[in-house]
C-alpha cells in the first residue's frame, strides 16, 4: 500500500557531510593507511634494503601468516565479540592436520591401509587419487576448527556466557588438547602427499606468495559478504545494538555462531599455512598469537565495542605490524623494541580516532 | 466514526489479559478491542502496565492469562517476529535502531531486498535507498537514506524507525511515546502521519503521557492504573481532565 508521494523531500536545514567527512576518509582504517603509507617512505630512505624484491616477498609472505586469522577475528570484533582462542586453534588445525597426513601415509596403520600400501620393493605408493590424503587431512584440521567454533559460538549464543571467558577457556582447552594428541612432541607433515602440502602453503606463483593470494582472495569475499549480503548487514546490526537487531527480527543466535565459526575456520586455514612453512607443527606453535591478533584488527579500526571494522582494515593492521618488525631488523634496532612499539602504536591508533570524533 | 467502527470486526481483541512476574502482578484481567482505522490512545503512569500491554501485544511477553485474537483468530507470540508476521508493528521508545548503519539499512533491518547473482543473493542498495526516500519523503523527514544513524537528530530517528513499519502491511501499529523527544513541528509530522494510517483502514495505539498529542489524534482512550483497565471511552465524551484524574487515581473509573 505505496502512499502517493506528495512532496519531494527539499533538504532545507539538513547538510550533506562533505566527501572527506564520509567513508573510509572519516575511519580510524583511513588514518592509519595513511601513517602506513608515511612509515613506508620513510623506510624507503632509512634502509635502501627495504623496497627490494626479496624483502618484499617476506614482508607479504610474513603478514600474511596472521593476516587471514585477524580477517576472522574482524566478524567476531564488528558483531562486539572477542576470540581469544585463534592462536591455539591454528596450532590444533595444524597439528590434526599433519597427523593425519603422517597416519593416513602409514602402510599397515589401520586408516592407512585405505591410503597407501607397500610397494615390493619397501617403498609407499598410493592406493587411489593422488592428493587425496592431502584433502581428507585438510578436512580432519578444519573440521575440528569448526567444532571448535561451534562450542563457542553454542556457549556464547545460547548459553549466554561472556565471549572473553568462554574462548580464554577455549584456548587453554585446545591447547591442552594438542599437547594429549601429540604428547607435547609436535607433528610432521610427511607421506607421497607432503610436497603438495608444502607447494599449496609455502609455495609462490610468479614470485608471489600463496599465503599472499589466499589472503586477497578471502578479503576480497569478506568485503563482498560483508556490505553487500544480509549476513554481513545484521552482523554490523549486531555490534551496533544487540537489542534492535532481535526486535527487528534478526537471527541473532544463528549470526553469532556463524561468526565463530568463521573465526575458528580462519585461524584453522592460518595455522594449516604457518605449519606448511614451518614445516612442522610443534606444540606451542602460535602461542599468544591471538594477542598479534586483536592488536592487528584493533589497529586497522576495528572496534571492540562493536558495530565497526572490515577487511582493509584488518590488513593495514597486519601489514604496519610486520613494516615495524621489519623496519626495526633493517635499522638494526634491537628486535627487543617492537612489543613496546607495538603497543604504542595500538593506543596512538585507537587514541587518534578518539581525538577525531571529539572534535567532529 | 465510533459507530462505523464498532459494527466491523475488531483487528484486535484481548480477553482477561493478566501478567505476573513472580509476585509481582502487573496486569489483571484487560479486555480490549481495536478495530481497523481506530486511533486508540493508551494512557497511564508509569508503572500502570502500559509497557507490559503492548510487549504482550508485541510478543515479547507471553500473557499468563487471557486470550488474544488477531483479525478474527486466537494467536500465541513466541518472539517479536511472530507477530509482525500477522501484522502487527511497533515502533519503541528507544527506536531500536543501530546507530552504525544508515537510514535505509535500518529501515530494511531483517527484512533486506536482495538481488540474484546467480547462487548469491546480494544485497539491492539502490532499491532500498529508493524506497526509504520514499517513505522519509510521505513522513516529511529531510532524511537522507545513505546518511549514518549515528549523526541524526531525535525526529530523523523517530522518522526512521516509523518509516521502518510502513515496509509492511501492517493491521496494526503499536506506537511507544512517538512524541517525547521530537520537536514540535516533528511532532505535527507524526500526528498526521497518525492520520494516513488511519485513512488506510491501519489501526492505531498511541501510548504517550502528552494529553494534546492524544487528543488530537485519538478516536478513543483507553486508561490503566495499577495494572487494571480503569477507562475506555469515545475521546469526545471525555477530557483531559478527566483522563487526568483516572491516570493519577483521583477517579477510580469511568
Amino acid at each position: 500500500m505505496a502512499m502517493p508521494m506528495e512532496s519531494p523531500i527539499t533538504f532545507t536545514n539538513v547538510g550533506k557531510a562533505k566527501w572527506w567527512q564520509r567513508g573510509i576518509f572519516a575511519s580510524q582504517t583511513g588514518y592509519v593507511l595513511l601513517a602506513l603509507a608515511v612509515l613506508l617512505v620513510i623506510m624507503h630512505f632509512a634502509s635502501p634494503y627495504f623496497f627490494t624484491e626479496g624483502n618484499m616477498q617476506n614482508v607479504a609472505k610474513n603478514f600474511s601468516f596472521i593476516a587471514i586469522a585477524t580477517l576472522g577475528v574482524t566478524f567476531v570484533i564488528i558483531t562486539g565479540g572477542i576470540d581469544l582462542s585463534v592462536g591455539s586453534m591454528m596450532c590444533f588445525s595444524a597439528m590434526i592436520t599433519s597427523m593425519v597426513m603422517t597416519e593416513l601415509s602409514t602402510p599397515g596403520s589401520p586408516a592407512g591401509s585405505l591410503f597407501v600400501h607397500m610397494a615390493a620393493d619397501g617403498k609407499t605408493v598410493v592406493a587411489n587419487v593422488p592428493g587425496l590424503i592431502l584433502l581428507v587431512s585438510l578436512l580432519a584440521g578444519l573440521g575440528v576448527a569448526l567444532i571448535a567454533g561451534l562450542v563457542n559460538g553454542f556457549c556464547i549464543a545460547v548459553l549466554g556466557l561472556s565471549p572473553f571467558v568462554t574462548t580464554l577457556g577455549m584456548l587453554s582447552i585446545v591447547r591442552g588438547l594438542g599437547y594429549v594428541v601429540s604428547n607435547g612432541r609436535g607433528s610432521f607433515p610427511g607421506g607421497p602427499d607432503a610436497d603438495y602440502f608444502y607447494a599449496l602453503t609455502s609455495g609462490d606463483v610468479l614470485g608471489v606468495p600463496v599465503p599472499f593470494i589466499y589472503l586477497v582472495i578471502l578479503a576480497l569475499a569478506m568485503a563482498v559478504v560483508l556490505h553487500h549480503t544480509s549476513f554481513g548487514r545484521h552482523v554490523f546490526a549486531l555490534g551496533g545494538n544487540e537489542k534492535a537487531a532481535e526486535l527487528t527480527g534478526i537471527p541473532v543466535v544463528r549470526v553469532k555462531i556463524e561468526v565463530y565459526v568463521i573465526c575458528a575456520l580462519a585461524a584453522g586455514l592460518q595455522g594449516i599455512i604457518i605449519s606448511g612453512w614451518l614445516g612442522s607443527a610443534p606444540a606451542n606453535m602460535a602461542t599468544s598469537y591471538e594477542l598479534n591478533v586483536i592488536a592487528a584488527a584493533v589497529i586497522g579500526g576495528a572496534n571492540l565495542a562493536g558495530g565497526i571494522g572490515g577487511p582493509l582494515g584488518a590488513i593495514v593492521g597486519c601489514v604496519l605490524l610486520e613494516v615495524i618488525r621489519n623496519g626495526l631488523v633493517l635499522a638494526q634496532v634491537s628486535s627487543y623494541w617492537q612489543q613496546t612499539l607495538v603497543g604504542v602504536i595500538i593506543i596512538l591508533a585507537v587514541l587518534v580516532d578518539r581525538i577525531r570524533s571529539r572534535m567532529s | 466514526m465510533a459507530n462505523a467502527a464498532t459494527a466491523s470486526q475488531p483487528v484486535l481483541e484481548l480477553t482477561g489479559i493478566g501478567k505476573e512476574f513472580g509476585a509481582i502482578r502487573a496486569l489483571h484481567g484487560v479486555d480490549m478491542h481495536v478495530h481497523p482505522g481506530e486511533v486508540v490512545g493508551l494512557m497511564g503512569d508509569n508503572g500502570a502496565g502500559k509497557s507490559t500491554l503492548v510487549k504482550i501485544i508485541a510478543g515479547n511477553f507471553r500473557p499468563s492469562h487471557g486470550e488474544i485474537r488477531f483479525a478474527g483468530s486466537a494467536v500465541h507470540f513466541n518472539r517479536p517476529v511472530d507477530a509482525r508476521a500477522v501484522g502487527i508493528e511497533v515502533v519503541y521508545q528507544d527506536l531500536a535502531l543501530a546507530d552504525n548503519l544508515t537510514a535505509a539499512a535500518n529501515v530494511f533491518l531483517g527484512r533486506e531486498l536482495k538481488r540474484k547473482f546467480g547462487p548469491l543473493a546480494l544485497l539491492d542498495h539502490k532499491a532500498m535507498a529508493a524506497r526509504a526516500l520514499e517513505l522519509f519523503g510521505e513522513l516529511r523527514s529531510e532524511t537522507r537514506p545513505d546518511d549514518l544513524v549515528k549523526q541524526m537528530s531525535g525526529g530523523q530517528r523517530q522518522a526512521v524507525a516509523i518509516a521502518r513499519t510502513r515496509l509492511s502491511n501492517a493491521k496494526l501499529v503499536m506506537m511507544d511515546e512517538p512524541t517525547a523527544a521530537i520537536s514540535v513541528r516533528q511532532v505535527e509530522q507524526v500526528l498526521s502521519l497518525i492520520h494516513r494510517l488511519k485513512e488506510q483502514g491501519v489501526a492505531v495505539m498511541l501510548i504517550s503521557h502528552r494529553m494534546p498529542d492524544v487528543f488530537a489524534v485519538c478516536d478513543r482512550v483507553v486508561v490503566m492504573r495499577r495494572g487494571e483497565k480503569r477507562a475506555d471511552k469515545p475521546i469526545h465524551e471525555t477530557s483531559p481532565e478527566e483522563v487526568t484524574a483516572l491516570i493519577t487515581g483521583a477517579k477510580e473509573a469511568a
